[in-house]
């Protein structure tokens, strides 16, 4: 409190009193008007912290202190059924990552379920967003409808997609059984399973997506179409020439949330499960890496290894956000 | 003048916001027990609220047993917090446990949990051997070690068990020409586990189209497991799992009956495994009391009537569940009644009559409404003498703290891939890999 006392106070001497020639105002008056002075500096100076703060204790008691709690455990021998008692072990977490199977059988499913599920979920949106965006009936009511399965919940999307597939009286395999193809066990086949998994990833963020591409579809002048039109340009070239450059900053900005969704894939892998535990499938074939950091702290009860899987992922993606950011300053360079 | 007015105004506001937000977050982060004055006073009426941390469904609410107790003492009352799944439950309780905090004045423990509960939070529990009328010669010995700590504190009182019998369909077996007589049955594999493959090969011969003997891989392998007196822990509580030539044997039982498809390729209580049930897509079921109720929930109003329950080839426990008083709950004493009453072979007998929780108390064994019981599922079967001979039989097996891991492992990760196809070596190459990796700290 005195610093900033003293910090507040030269301005005071030095500029209000001089300007003011000693007229009949009283010294009081003055001494009154340099007190508020004052406290308005330090108001200005101390309030806006004031106003921000609570954000920043939140962050820190719900953000900051976990990410170093979880560093700090991530060194030791930590199990649930006593997280106060705790053994140093160094980075040994942390190096036999290095030769743990599934951590890294985990780690390509997340990659390949992030690919099968991003490419085509942008795609199809690109596509949606461009019918979209000619004037249709009732538009409004099939934006809405876009949106539905975004603001649905995954255990309930999820929990119907795991009817949907079933093996033996899944409606999936039923229609498929129609056309002449046999049962697929989408739960326990290696590319069936992450194909059935990336499907109500898809299912859910299309719409989103779709309405993403379309708002910033619309922001696009009209004129340029017009000018392409006037050149002879046809609908698709107008798509290739002005829709998709226009759209660059809106796809990076999409292909950097949906690549940031998938490295934490959890709900759908957890719940798609046919024998509902943490393991990804009976040969983890769809286990994520959000799905074994939570197998091992919490069914397995191994909190130091968890934690140190929790930091590797969190390295990982500041890996992919650095290469992310990388290419995108590449690309804004050479536009 | 206005000025200077509304500045501080504005700071007073501000400074209010700042405030409430803090209060607002300090009082989020206060503990649960933080507001225990307003419900351990009882409400106006002064009564005690005694309140249980359930999980599935234990039933003492549905067989009126609160509603009585409440009547015995009507200064208490009781509140249950139902958590429909263990694996839910069971972390949540854990986690309430070792921060002391959050936690019910009685907690449930499943028998799978119950070693690891007694070996690493037994000091967060009152003894239960202290508490009046708690006697240990009420309880079947094994079930009473269960809960009870190497000095002997009862960390939990038992309320039920699974004694298990083989739950068969009689129709499906007459078309395949076996017999249908429950002790003929019981003959066809008494006291070889392999026996009642053998049974199974001789129904594949002749099965009705589209049904199998058994229903899941999962559910022989965890009898045959269940009925050995040591199966993953050996007594000094080391892991023995892979070198324990029983549990080996059991799971290569369980392959050679999955290769031959005489098991269903099913995890048990998934959907697609209720639909088995719904559609009679099974001959017979490794059954303790509440699977009758299961299959009764799952099953066409016409499969009513036409099970029987045989003896198991061995005797096995599936299940059960521990009532425990927390040291840090609100009630401890009357808590400690509560469940003494709960636990008592009168109550656990009304239990079973309601429920189908079969009594871990002997005493319960005599009385009518065990003796007497019927189930619609299995006509004018006597379940409570089948039931209670094979209580009489379970070995007292060694449990340890990872148990269920360990289970797991061998089931979802090993025999299920066997009805996918897999060879029994690979299974079990799969699931040893898993399970290792699992239990490694």
């Amino acid at each position: 409190m005195t610093t900033e006392h003293d910090t507040a106070a030269p301005p005071v001497k030095g500029g209000a009193a001089p300007g003011r020639p000693p007229a009949g105002a009283s010294a009081e008056a003055a001494k009154k008007r340099a007190r508020l002075s004052r406290r308005w500096q330090r108001d200005m100076r101390w309030s806006p912290y004031a106003f921000v703060s609570p954000f920043f204790l939140l962050f820190m008691a719900f953000g900051l202190f976990p990410l170093i709690y979880t560093g700090w455990a991530s060194l030791h021998q930590v199990e649930l059924t006593a997280p106060t008692d705790m053994t140093w072990v160094g980075m040994k977490n942390y190096t036999r990552i290095f030769d743990d199977d599934f951590f890294w059988n985990a780690a390509k499913n997340t990659l390949t379920i992030g690919i099968i599920s991003t490419v085509p979920q942008l795609l199809m949106a690109m596509g949606l967003a461009h019918i979209l965006n000619y004037k249709l009936r009732a538009s409004t009511f099939y934006r809405v409808v876009m949106l539905a399965p975004y603001a649905t919940s995954i255990a309930a999307a999820s929990l119907v997609f795991v009817l949907l597939f079933g093996r033996d009286y899944g409606m999936i395999n039923w229609v498929l059984g129609l056309v002449g193809i046999d049962n697929i066990d989408w739960q326990n086949d290696h590319w069936a399973s992450q194909l059935a998994v990336s499907s109500i990833v898809i299912w859910r963020w299309t719409g989103y997506n779709a309405l993403i591409y379309l708002a910033a579809m619309q922001a696009i002048p009209q004129d340029l179409y017009e000018s392409a039109a006037l050149d002879g340009a046809s609908r698709w070239r107008q798509f290739l020439h002005v829709t998709l450059p226009s759209l660059r900053p809106t796809i990076l900005f999409t292909v950097i949330v949906s690549t940031i969704g998938a490295s934490q894939l959890f709900g759908e892998p957890l719940l798609f499960d046919a024998n509902k535990g943490a393991s990804g499938g009976s040969q983890h074939q769809f286990q994520t890496l959000g799905l074994y950091l939570y197998e091992q702290g919490w069914v397995n009860q191994h909190l130091g290894r968890a934690s140190a899987i929790a930091w590797t992922m969190f390295l990982i993606l500041i890996v992919i956000g650095v290469i992310n950011s990388v290419i995108s300053r590449r690309l804004r360079a050479s536009s | 003048m206005r000025a200077a007015r509304t500045t501080t105004a504005r700071r007073a506001l501000a400074i209010a916001a700042v405030a409430s937000l803090g209060a607002g977050l300090l009082a989020g982060c206060a503990d649960d027990g933080g507001d225990d004055s307003s419900s351990s006073s009882g409400d106006s009426s002064g009564k005690t609220t005694i309140t249980l941390g359930l999980f599935g469904t234990q039933g003492f609410k549905e067989a009126g047993l609160y509603k009585e107790y409440e009547k015995l003492n009507p200064d208490i009352k009781i509140e249950e917090n139902v958590t429909e799944r263990n694996e839910n439950y069971y972390p949540a309780l854990v986690n309430h446990l070792t921060t002391n905090s959050g936690l019910q004045d009685v907690q449930a423990i499943e028998v799978g949990n119950i070693a690891e509960v007694v070996n690493t939070q037994a000091d967060k529990f009152v003894d239960m051997s202290k508490v009046e009328g708690v006697k240990k010669e009420n309880w079947l010995d094994w079930k009473w070690q269960q809960g009870a700590t190497k000095d002997g504190q009862a960390v939990g009182l038992g309320t039920d068990i699974g004694p298990m019998a083989i739950c068969y369909r009689k129709d499906l077996f007459e078309k395949a020409g076996l017999p249908t007589d429950r002790e003929e049955v019981g003959k066809l594999w008494a006291g070889d586990w392999s026996k009642l493959v053998d049974a199974g090969e001789d129904y594949k011969k002749k099965a009705p189209s589209g049904t199998t003997f058994m229903d899941s891989p999962g559910g022989l392998l965890n009898a045959i497991l269940s009925s050995e007196s040591e199966k993953f822990y050996d007594a000094s509580g080391k892991v023995i799992y892979k070198d324990n030539p029983a549990v080996k044997g059991a799971f290569d039982l369980t392959a050679k009956a999955a290769e031959e498809g005489l098991v269903q390729s099913q995890t048990q209580f998934q959907p697609a495994w209720d639909q088995t049930i719904a559609n009679s897509k099974f001959a017979s079921v490794v059954c303790p009391p509440w699977m009758l109720g299961y299959l009764k929930g799952k099953s066409q109003p016409d499969a009513a009537g036409k099970w029987d329950v045989a003896a198991a080839p061995k005797s096995g426990n599936w299940g059960g569940t521990f009532l425990g008083v927390p040291k840090s709950g609100k009630h401890v004493e009357e808590a400690q009644k509560l469940v003494a009453w709960l636990t008592a072979p009168e109550q656990q007998a009304k239990l079973f009559a309601v429920q189908g929780s079969f009594p871990s108390a002997p005493g319960a064994y005599k009385l009518p409404e065990v003796t007497g019981a019927k189930n619609s599922m299995t006509g004018d079967a006597p379940i409570g003498d089948i039931f209670a001979k094979a209580a009489a039989d379970i070995p007292a097996q060694v449990i340890g703290p990872k148990d269920q891991i360990i289970q797991q492992g061998l089931t979802d990760n090993g025999v299920v891939l066997v009805t996918q196809g897999k060879s029994a070596k690979d299974a079990w190459e799969t699931a040893t890999k898993t399970i290792d990796n699992n239990l490694d700290q």
